[in-house]
């Protein structure tokens, strides 16, 4: 046993033994292990295979910033892939499996890959694979994709639930070592509402106290703008699947912390020393060799050597002398031995080689020794089985530089220091560049073996690709990471950005500020995608709005359809009846008889006060000062640009008092556009208005018997009469003995028609009253298909004709767009090219055949005409199979449509294999002259 | 040096010791007859072009900073030439083809993958609405298929089939679509460039337009006074701030576009596929991160970053469209800016000063019009008239009024 | 980003939406043709990278239009006024 657990000590509970799987083997370590303590204890140093080069890999790190140890966790649709071992709480039952390998960990055929890395250098693949071109899809891509990558996804749905929650605070600490704990005290103490996220799972020294919350577990990862921060909380991570709180609960919470001040006690990443064949399992940092010795009781190795550059190492090759570990060579690299590095070697009977370097490691899927230069050139082979290695500390400035601050470069401790601050943000401890590398003298590169000296592990960015890609041109820092993928991998280059930098800078002779600065990029550590969309997927993606009258549509079996947020009912089919069926049912009853259906969704804005008429008039196209009360008018709002915005209705309950409607897709754009108009252009009009679209629920009743069921509901001495209530009139009646009501004659359908609205909560009571009171009428409700149906026959347009390409002229509306007045819209519409009759224009269509059905986005052609771009005239843009006529028939878009009524035109939709002529029409089917909505 | 299997195996085998810079550093010349400001994947495939295919004299570009570092070096790596309008129909088509040839054309592996490209589709209206897309592309040539939702399904099995609030119904399929490694555009055009002598010169920011009587004359630049007989402006992302040396206002906002990166997996996504019903795209690279993107922000900036409500859309977006991958995870995210035009489109003209011309405008799509914005913007500056595939993409559109708005939502930047 | 509106107080950025340029001035008379400052107050924008005054509208609030000042470089805002009081 070269790794073994120290017989006392730690903060693990030898009580609680856990039992778990790596590649399928068993094992045990205890409460409070991660995964990587526990493997170190039971002697497991390969644990897992790098991204290009296959190599060997084991523990660098026993934080965040291990580039080696990732590991797949758990299995079936849990499977977590890329899970840094050091980072994962160890419990019963866990399953781990190395990745990146084939067929095992310990044999991996691509291991061949580092016999071939002379070719692999960096960007070779820009240079080759490029003949035949069609070879990169079918043979190279593939070959290269197999063998990148990391982990396996499982490709099955995210089965685990995830929350989110806003947080609030006067003070944010970010870490909970010595300098975050101090921080947090001091500030609750002082009164301020504080908020503590420590990413670890040790318990943490601090006061209950009502203003300070303490969140474990939990990694802010990114900071904003306005003092935001994001957070994750793992709320299950280390719970075995079978606990209860696993199972239900959510596994993780997105944090969204607003803080007027931050702390900054994020401490410091260990760098590496960059020398040859420094990747070998069995080197690794001295700090985590010490943090596994205290925290874990494991002992990494037997026999250390020692490879540092300053002082701060000290007392951690003391922590491995005293857990037993032979220190059998201390390397410093400084030609003459620090006074603490002199005593500790005598302290713990440990040779130091002074102004020695290691110049490259031995071993083959583990160290077994490493050659020592020494001061006067002499090379010394010494055994061992663990390297400690310190390069010097880089302060976690991380989140310093998410909002574009710049670290500064400090001579004086060879490190990045935080720049620019975001706002409120403070910096403590060692990430301030406190208290780290005591007489330092940097070394950036050992050795002679720099094709073998990795500077990023993960993604094998080894020396000689950074020299190489200078030597190529790739001298700014980041086209070197760029080039090199050096900084890239999972770990986002928090061992290597650094020794990257630097050795980029030896190479161009010049400084480390001359050369750049390392910034990083959110997040600090990877977060799941689950969590930051948290509850928002499925059916619970968007809201979902209901209608008032939903529960009736249910209960009448409706089919649903989406429009926007709304869940509108789409066609109420009645036993086996298919969707056709039923809605050429619903048209002829409203043809024929009467029918009602929901059009709450439009949007209803209620608008007050002495200058409403005013205001209407600057946001309508059309005129609005002779509207009477009682009266309602067709409305065209354009937008400034000139092109139509929306169009609906709007009617007069009042001298200083108008209802509008909007459609459905566009009611809070309207809104939004009406208050622009409003407080922006036009603040001195005396006008309020409110969106009311929720508060009433509105029907349309429709068909030539609609009067007479309505009179049944109204009450009395109300007149519907034609000449008391003729159309476009409205009025605010009771119903029903005294439910206040407002009404509406208005004929989308052509129909006789009507549309009632009542407040929302009596929505579903109305329907059921007109199912009853109109049932000898044999009153049909019907849904949003047949109201599209009916629309299409009536030839108005809507949704797929107010597309935002269209103007007035476009839509046949041009003869509404007022000369008299000033109105949103007006100038613009009068430009050139949005007034060429060429334009394609509102036509009917119907197959030459009436037969043949058309679909919407077939495009238009003259039937002699090359089926060329050059001869595209237009589009259809609606196209239904008419119950009323028993053909199919479309609207369409076609230029210059109105002077080829009588054409025939070609309807190609290639796309759906279709190609029919058509006879080129009006776009009125039914009822041309409007008769029947004046019945 | 020619890039070829066998130059990388002779250079493994010595050492590597015969790899040269993949362009030089020249010092710029007191005057070119071409200026090109910008060393992002436009400027630099103007260079390329003008030097290739036009007899324009000495050709210098200019690069505030190194090769690369805009949106060419930020953007998701998409191509495609699914668009509606005639205005773009052919301009995107002609950067296909480039695409298609590019490798060869400048000896560079820019991994150009066409791996397809899905626009999902969550009901009748907006299936006919690309229905109505995939017509106008065939019949402009390009290929485009529309595929129901039992086909998609075989095709791509784990998007939410079965449980999404916008139910799947189908897709639109461009197969030629796909993907390019971007970094490699940008460096594989400078190298190309730089070989048909091109002076690419970094470090080297503009400062100033300097004219006389109209016309433009040279550049004021932190390495000095450049003289330029014609100049062409490339810095999408910055196009009000350098037109503005010039006295220009434009109709452009800079806004912020955020993309995401996930650790390298396995391969996982096979294919390009966006979101029909909210703000999401993805793919994966030859590396195996899925590489992401939503909606731009939505507001003006020229801090290449982001926050969290757009981050929120976007991964609740992909959650909806492919629940498997709540347990990727995210590893970098990063903003760019970009030029948003008034109505969505592109800005490929002369303008009001003599000897100046304008690239710009390339909104959030910019990447997959590299090719041919290049090579038509190399054409308008050698012979003064626009290509005919860039007809359309005047500065007088908005006087006129025709505009090219694909999405229908007018003279709001943040929409398109 | 959080904006202090001023009848609601600070509120996060997902309340919000954004119009753009507040300085450009409606023209005042529609015009039967549409004169070059017509083009220019619907298409033409401030876009300079310091400080910019610009719409937002707190559509998840008050519906209250503002005018920001905000540092396009550092995303900082230096002030919030209701637009109505602007005008």
């Amino acid at each position: 046993m070269t790794a073994h657990r120290l017989p006392a000590g730690g903060l693990i509970d030898r009580g609680r033994p856990l039992g778990f799987t790596f590649d399928g083997k068993r094992y045990q370590g205890f409460a409070g292990d991660t995964l990587a303590s526990a493997l170190l204890a039971n002697d497991v140093r390969l644990v897992g295979r790098s991204f290009k080069y296959h190599r060997p890999r084991g523990l660098i790190a026993a934080g965040v910033e291990e580039p080696n140890a990732l590991v797949e966790l758990r299995s079936g649709g849990y499977r977590e892939p890329n899970t840094r071992a050091t980072v994962v709480e160890l419990f019963e039952g866990l399953e781990a499996r190395s990745q990146n390998r084939f067929p095992s960990l310990k044999f991996d055929l691509l291991g061949v890959n580092s016999l071939l890395a002379p070719l692999f250098a960096a960007g070779f693949y820009y240079k080759t694979f490029m003949w035949p071109a069609s070879f990169w899809e079918k043979l190279y891509e593939p070959a290269i994709r197999r063998a990148a990558g990391l982990g396996r996804h499982s490709r099955q749905a995210d089965p685990d639930t995830y929350e989110k929650s806003h947080e609030f605070c006067d003070v944010l600490v970010i870490g909970g070592g010595t300098s975050g704990i101090a921080a947090a005290r001091e500030a609750a103490a002082a009164g301020a509402r504080v908020i503590l996220c420590d990413e670890g799972f040790a318990p943490l020294d601090l006061p209950d106290a009502a203003n300070l919350s303490v969140f474990m577990r939990c990694t802010v990862f990114g900071v904003y703008d306005g003092g935001t921060y994001g957070a994750v909380q793992r709320l299950t991570d280390h719970l075995p699947a079978s606990h209860p709180s696993a199972r239900g609960g959510p596994r993780q919470r997105f944090m969204k912390i607003v803080a007027d001040r931050s702390i900054l006690a994020s401490g410091a990443f260990e760098r590496p020393m960059v020398f040859g064949y420094n990747d070998l399992p069995g080197i690794m940092l001295a700090g985590a060799v010490a943090t596994y010795v205290t925290r874990y009781a494991v002992a990494p190795g037997t026999n250390a050597v020692i490879f540092l550059n300053h002082d701060d190492v000290v007392p951690n090759v003391q922590i491995m002398a005293d857990a037993g570990i032979a220190i059998t060579a201390i390397v410093d690299v400084r030609a003459t031995s620090s006074e603490a590095v002199r005593v500790l070697s005598h302290r713990i009977q440990a040779p130091v080689f002074a102004g020695a370097v290691i110049d490259r490691a031995h071993g083959s899927t583990a160290v077994s020794g490493v050659d020592i230069i020494d001061a006067r050139g002499t090379k010394i082979s010494v055994p061992c089985d663990l390297v400690a290695m310190s390069g010097g500390w880089n302060p976690v400035l991380h989140l310093t530089s998410h909002l574009d601050g710049k670290p500064i470069w400090d001579e004086a401790i060879a490190a990045f220091v935080p720049g620019t601050l975001p706002h409120g943000m403070q910096v403590v401890g060692a990430a301030a560049g406190c208290g780290i590398n005591a007489n330092i003298q940097p070394l950036w590169l050992s050795g002679q073996h720099p094709a073998k000296s990795f500077v990023d592990f993960q993604n094998d960015v080894t020396a000689r690709d950074l020299i190489l890609a200078k030597q190529e041109g790739f001298a700014a820092v980041e086209h070197l990471k760029r080039y090199t993928t050096l900084g890239m991998a999972t770990d986002q280059g928090k061992t290597s950005n650094v020794n990257g930098l630097a050795i980029l800078a030896t190479e161009t002779g010049k400084t480390i500020p001359e050369t750049g600065t390392t910034r990083f990029r959110p997040p600090y550590t990877p977060v799941a995608l689950g969590v930051l969309a948290g509850p928002h997927r499925g059916k619970y993606f968007k809201p979902t709005r209901l209608t008032p009258t939903h529960d009736f549509a249910v209960a009448n079996h409706a089919t649903f359809v989406e429009a926007g947020l709304w869940l509108r009912a789409r066609y109420f089919a009645q036993g086996t009846e298919d969707r056709r069926a039923a809605v050429f049912r619903e048209v002829d009853a409203v043809r024929n008889g009467v029918g009602f259906c929901d059009v709450t969704t439009l949007g209803k804005i209620d608008i007050q006060g002495p200058d409403s008429v005013k205001f209407l008039e600057f946001v309508y196209a059309n005129g609005w000062n002779d509207l009477a009360i009682g009266r309602v008018r067709y409305g065209l709002m354009l937008r400034e640009d000139g092109f139509v915005m929306d169009d609906g209705t709007c009617a007069r309950l009042g001298q200083q008092h108008f209802v509008m409607t909007t459609t459905t897709a566009n009611a809070a754009k309207v809104m939004q556009h009406m208050e622009f108009c409003h407080q922006v252009l036009a603040p001195a009009l005396d006008v309020c208005f409110v969106s009311v679209t929720d508060q009433w629920a509105q029907l349309a009743i429709a068909g030539p018997h609609a009067r007479r069921v309505l009179q049944r509901l109204v009450d009395p001495p109300f007149d519907l009469s034609n000449d008391a209530f003729p159309h476009m009139a409205a009025a605010v009646p009771t119903i029903c003995g005294g439910i206040a009501a407002r009404l509406f004659r208005l004929s989308f359908s052509g129909e006789l028609g009507y549309e009632l609205a009542v407040p929302a909560r009596y929505g579903n009571a109305l329907a059921a009253q007109l199912m009853q009171t109109g049932a000898d009428f044999n009153i049909t409700p019907y849904g949003t298909e047949a109201l599209g149906v009916m629309r299409i026959e009536k030839g108005h347009p809507a949704g797929p004709e107010l597309n935002g390409q269209t103007t007035a002229h476009d839509l046949g509306l041009a003869r509404l767009l007022s000369r008299k007045k000033d109105y949103v819209g007006r100038a613009l519409a009068a430009r050139p090219a949005l007034t060429d009759p060429h334009r394609p224009t509102l036509v009917g269509l119907k197959p030459c055949d009436r037969r043949t059905i058309l679909r919407a986005g077939s495009h238009l052609l003259r039937p002699e005409a090359a089926l060329t771009a050059a001869n595209d005239e237009g589009f259809v843009t609606s196209a239904i199979v008419s119950p009323t006529l028993g053909y199919p028939i479309a609207l369409a878009l076609l230029a210059n449509g109105p002077a080829r009524i009588g054409e025939t035109i070609r309807v190609y939709d290639p796309i759906r294999n279709g190609d029919v002529l058509a006879d080129i029409v009006a776009p009125v089917f039914h009822d041309p002259a409007g008769s029947r909505r004046h019945a | 040096m020619r890039y070829s299997a066998l130059t990388v195996l002779t250079q493994a085998l010595r050492g590597h010791a015969g790899w040269r810079p993949a362009w030089r550093n020249p010092a710029p010349a007191p005057d070119y007859d071409v200026v090109i400001v910008g060393g992002g994947g436009h400027g630099l495939a103007t260079a390329y072009y003008l030097a290739k295919h036009h007899n324009v004299g000495r050709i210098g570009l200019l690069e505030k900073s190194w090769l690369g570092n805009g949106s060419v070096g930020r953007n998701t790596t998409i191509i495609r030439s699914n668009y509606l309008l005639p205005g773009n129909l052919p301009f995107y088509e002609l950067s296909m083809k480039l695409w298609e040839g590019l490798e060869q054309d400048i000896n560079y592996n820019a991994m150009v993958s066409q791996r397809g490209v899905f626009n999902i589709y969550h009901s009748d209206p907006q299936r006919d609405a690309y229905a109505r897309r995939g017509n106008a592309m065939r019949l402009h040539g390009i290929d485009a298929e529309l595929v129901d939702r039992d086909a998609l399904r075989q095709r791509i099995p784990y998007l939410d089939y079965d449980n999404a609030r916008f139910p799947i119904q189908g897709a639109l399929l461009q197969k030629r679509g796909g993907t390019v490694r971007h970094d490699a555009v940008a460096w594989g055009y400078a190298r190309a460039a730089d070989r048909l002598g091109v002076d690419i010169i970094q470090n080297c920011e503009v400062t100033g337009i300097r004219q006389e009587r109209g016309k433009v004359i040279g550049v004021e630049t932190t390495r000095g006074y450049i003289g330029a007989k014609k100049l062409g402006i490339a810095v999408a992302g910055a196009s009000s701030l350098v037109a503005a040396m010039a006295g220009l206002r434009l109709p452009i906002e800079s806004h912020v576009l955020q993309a995401f990166v996930s650790e390298a997996l396995k391969p996982l996504i096979d294919t390009v596929i966006t979101f029909g019903a909210g703000h999401f795209y993805i793919s994966q690279s030859d590396k195996g991160g899925l590489v992401f993107g939503g909606d731009i922000d939505g507001y003006n900036s020229y801090a290449a970053r982001g926050n969290l409500p757009t981050i929120e859309d976007v991964c609740e977006g992909g959650m909806a469209l492919m629940p498997m991958i709540g347990r990727a995870r995210l590893v970098r995210h990063w903003g760019g800016i970009m030029d948003m035009t008034m109505d969505g489109s592109p800005i490929i003209d002369r303008t009001p000063v003599e000897n100046l011309f304008l690239n710009a405008g390339w909104c959030y799509g910019g990447f997959k019009a590299t090719p041919a914005s290049g090579f038509c913007f190399a054409h308008l500056i050698a012979c003064e008239t626009p290509h005919k595939v860039a007809t359309f993409y005047r500065l007088d559109r908005f006087a006129s009024g025709r505009l090219i708005d694909e999405k229908g939502v007018g003279a709001q930047p943040n929409l398109h | 980003m959080r904006i202090a509106c001023p009848y609601c107080g600070p509120r996060g950025l997902e309340e919000f939406l954004y119009h753009g340029d507040a300085s450009v001035r409606r023209p005042e008379d529609g015009g039967a043709v549409p004169d070059q400052a017509w083009t220019d107050y619907v298409y033409l924008r401030e876009n300079a990278n310091g400080p910019h005054r610009e719409l937002w509208y707190h559509h998840a609030g008050c519906h209250a239009w503002l005018v920001v000042t905000r540092d396009l470089r550092s995303h900082d805002i230096l002030g919030v006024t209701a637009a109505r009081d602007e005008a």
